[in-house]
């Protein structure tokens, strides 16, 4: 009887809890798996470059040539990405610079300043920013920002600084929220100590808050970056795509999104010039990761000071 | 000295006040400039008619419709996977490499590039497959581009459940599954519902992940065939899909009706408008379910 007793347990175990713990588990290595097949996937595509086409990696990373419909004749295709490198680099900082003093102020505001205005008014601000569509920060971009640089400062319009303004407000958001988590989490004793010592509040800002949350807002800014980096289809339609390295901020360029964006629907699968698109593909996927790593030494970083 | 420290201080408070106010400023801007010139297209032809091709008058009913479909598809294929990892993280993971390790990779996945995650469903769910461009593909994309987004969403909400309500469940014998499946969850809804549906209209405005994966055209579909085998069927997922912010970018780059700049301004309204929908009505359901759950009118 004790027997029977024990069998139906185990079977009510295995109906209460072992199936259910072993479905969430597989779907939690489940993503492990994504990942890696995902990596696989793009490095498998982006690796052809160098071992099909034999070009070295860097001269795919240093070389601005870029002919990759160049006639065997002449010297076969040239797929060098610095120009689309060089470009991404330049739009993204510029954004960065642009964003990040705008959305560290912000995010003072809404800890230090009026958390009650930051919660109930500029809590939906940044969400109703981040739910608008890149296509729609496009299009705002195309038909305002555009047209405004060809009237003030001549030229096309379309520029290197159009690019960067629009991502500066798409990224805004990610490290304005990411930066006021970090503020908030600075302990009150903090502030209240530097307030005894007779320091104002702008003083306990800049000497005591700000100072002990550096680490989370650069968590921010380098999530802001790898966000600028892979922004897509809103810099396409404001950067011209002119094959070049810009000389001023309001010469037209590209960047990688922008060229795997308008070439990979019009190329043959396998050529060196869809290759390269992939190549570049991979180099975001690399550029990702090494983001994420920068953020777990930051976040190292932190966790050795406290 | 003191006096200068005073006015540097009022200075930076009002320094602060106006950055606040100029951000809530531009996205009045933002919303009105978009809502005002995509006015004129507000109206049930535009919303409901299909496009025309070289001649101005087309509606955007056939995108509009997919985008709809597309989140639908979406979220049935993430929001159980999702789910289940996000408990696992929040109730099961111990620090183990394993938990590391997916750690690790729902933050790779989410800063991946969506266009980088595009171009792997173009690798797998559209050339691997067979299938070519379709609307299947483009919710299979859509579906990895969120699946750490609706992890974690699902993981905080289980964390921020009381452990009080879960050690009085435990002690009532339950198992520690039984109690996620009839307690935790139960108590998580709320905030879980805010994040889907939050996610969801994040899903209604991405346009990179599907360019190559549902496709940039629309086949003619037939509203009134229902059957989902036939392909003139809006009810096909195995058909190419353009949604409307794919639509949007297309209008721009390739200019295919004389009226482009209309139809962009009147999607984008749309867009914006259906960003407000999802982002109030998760507001205001969360809200609701909360005071349901928890009992006080508070």
């Amino acid at each position: 009887m004790l027997r029977g007793q024990n069998k139906k347990m185990s079977f009510n175990s295995i109906k209460n809890e072992f199936a259910g713990r072993s479905m969430v588990t597989f779907f939690g290595a489940f993503l492990i798996l994504l990942t890696l097949c995902l990596v696989f996937f793009i490095a498998s595509k982006g690796l052809a470059t160098f071992y099909h086409s034999h070009l070295s990696p860097l001269e795919f990373l240093f070389s601005t040539q870029w002919k990759p419909d160049r006639e065997i004749g002449e010297g076969g295709p040239a797929v060098g990405a610095a120009v689309f490198i060089i470009g991404s680099v330049l739009v993204s900082s510029v954004a960065l610079l642009i964003s990040t003093p705008f959305s560290v102020a912000l995010a003072i505001f809404m800890t230090e300043i009026s958390p009650g205005l930051g919660r109930k008014l500029l809590q939906p601000t940044i969400e109703v920013f981040v739910g608008i569509p890149s296509v729609v920060y496009g299009w705002i971009g195309l038909s305002v920002l555009v047209p405004f640089i060809r009237q003030s400062f001549g030229g096309l319009g379309f520029s290197w600084i159009a690019g960067s303004l629009v991502l500066s407000i798409m990224i805004l958001p990610t490290i304005a929220s990411v930066s006021a988590d970090a503020l908030r989490a600075i302990p009150g004793d903090y502030r209240e100590a530097s307030y005894a010592l007779g320091a104002t509040r702008w003083q306990t800002i800049r000497r005591v808050v700000l100072p002990a949350a550096a680490p989370g807002v650069l968590t921010g800014v380098v999530l802001g970056l790898a966000r600028a980096f892979g922004e897509a289809l809103a810099v396409q339609m404001v950067l011209g795509n002119t094959l070049r390295i810009p000389r001023s901020l309001f010469d037209s360029t590209v960047n990688m999104t922008s060229i795997i964006t308008m070439d990979m629907g019009n190329t043959v699968m396998g050529t060196a010039w869809n290759n390269a698109l992939w190549s570049m593909a991979l180099l975001l996927l690399i550029l990702s990761f090494i983001f994420i790593l920068a953020i777990h030494k930051i976040g190292k970083r932190r966790s050795s000071v406290k | 000295m003191k006096i200068k420290s005073r006015t540097t201080d009022k200075a930076a408070t009002a320094f602060f006040y106006m950055v606040a106010g100029a951000f809530v400023f531009l996205l009045l801007l933002f919303v009105g400039y978009i809502l005002y010139h995509g006015r004129e297209r507000l109206n049930l032809h535009f919303i409901f008619s299909a496009p025309t091709f070289m001649k101005p008058g087309g509606g955007i009913g056939p995108q509009l419709f997919n985008s709809l479909y597309l989140v639908v598809l979406s979220m049935l294929i993430t929001v159980p996977i999702g789910l289940s990892a996000g408990i696992y993280m929040a109730e099961y993971a111990k620090p183990s490499p394993l938990t590391r390790g997916i750690r690790f990779c729902i933050e790779t996945l989410a800063s991946l590039p969506s266009i980088v995650i595009g171009l792997f469903g173009l690798l797998v769910f559209v050339n691997a497959t067979g299938w070519g461009y379709t609307l299947m593909s483009g919710a299979l994309a859509v579906a990895v581009l969120n699946l750490p987004v609706i992890t974690t969403i699902s993981e905080d909400a289980i964390r921020n459940v009381p452990s009080s309500i879960k050690e009085a469940s435990l002690a009532l014998g339950a198992t520690h599954w039984q109690t996620i499946c009839r307690v935790i969850i139960p108590s998580a809804l709320p905030a879980l519902i805010t994040g889907l549906i939050m996610t969801a209209g994040r899903v209604f405005g991405e346009a990179a992940a599907l360019l190559y994966t549902a496709g940039m055209s629309s086949p003619a579909l037939d509203f009134s065939d229902l059957n989902p085998f036939s392909y003139k069927s809006p009810l096909n997922p195995f058909r190419p899909a353009e949604t409307l912010a794919v639509y949007i970018w297309k209008v721009n780059s390739e200019g295919i009706a004389p009226d482009s700049r209309q139809i962009a301004d009147g999607a984008s309204a749309i867009l914006i408008i259906a960003v407000f929908i999802f982002n109030i009505v998760s507001r205001f359901l969360g809200r609701y379910l909360n005071t349901k759950f928890s009992g006080t009118t508070k």
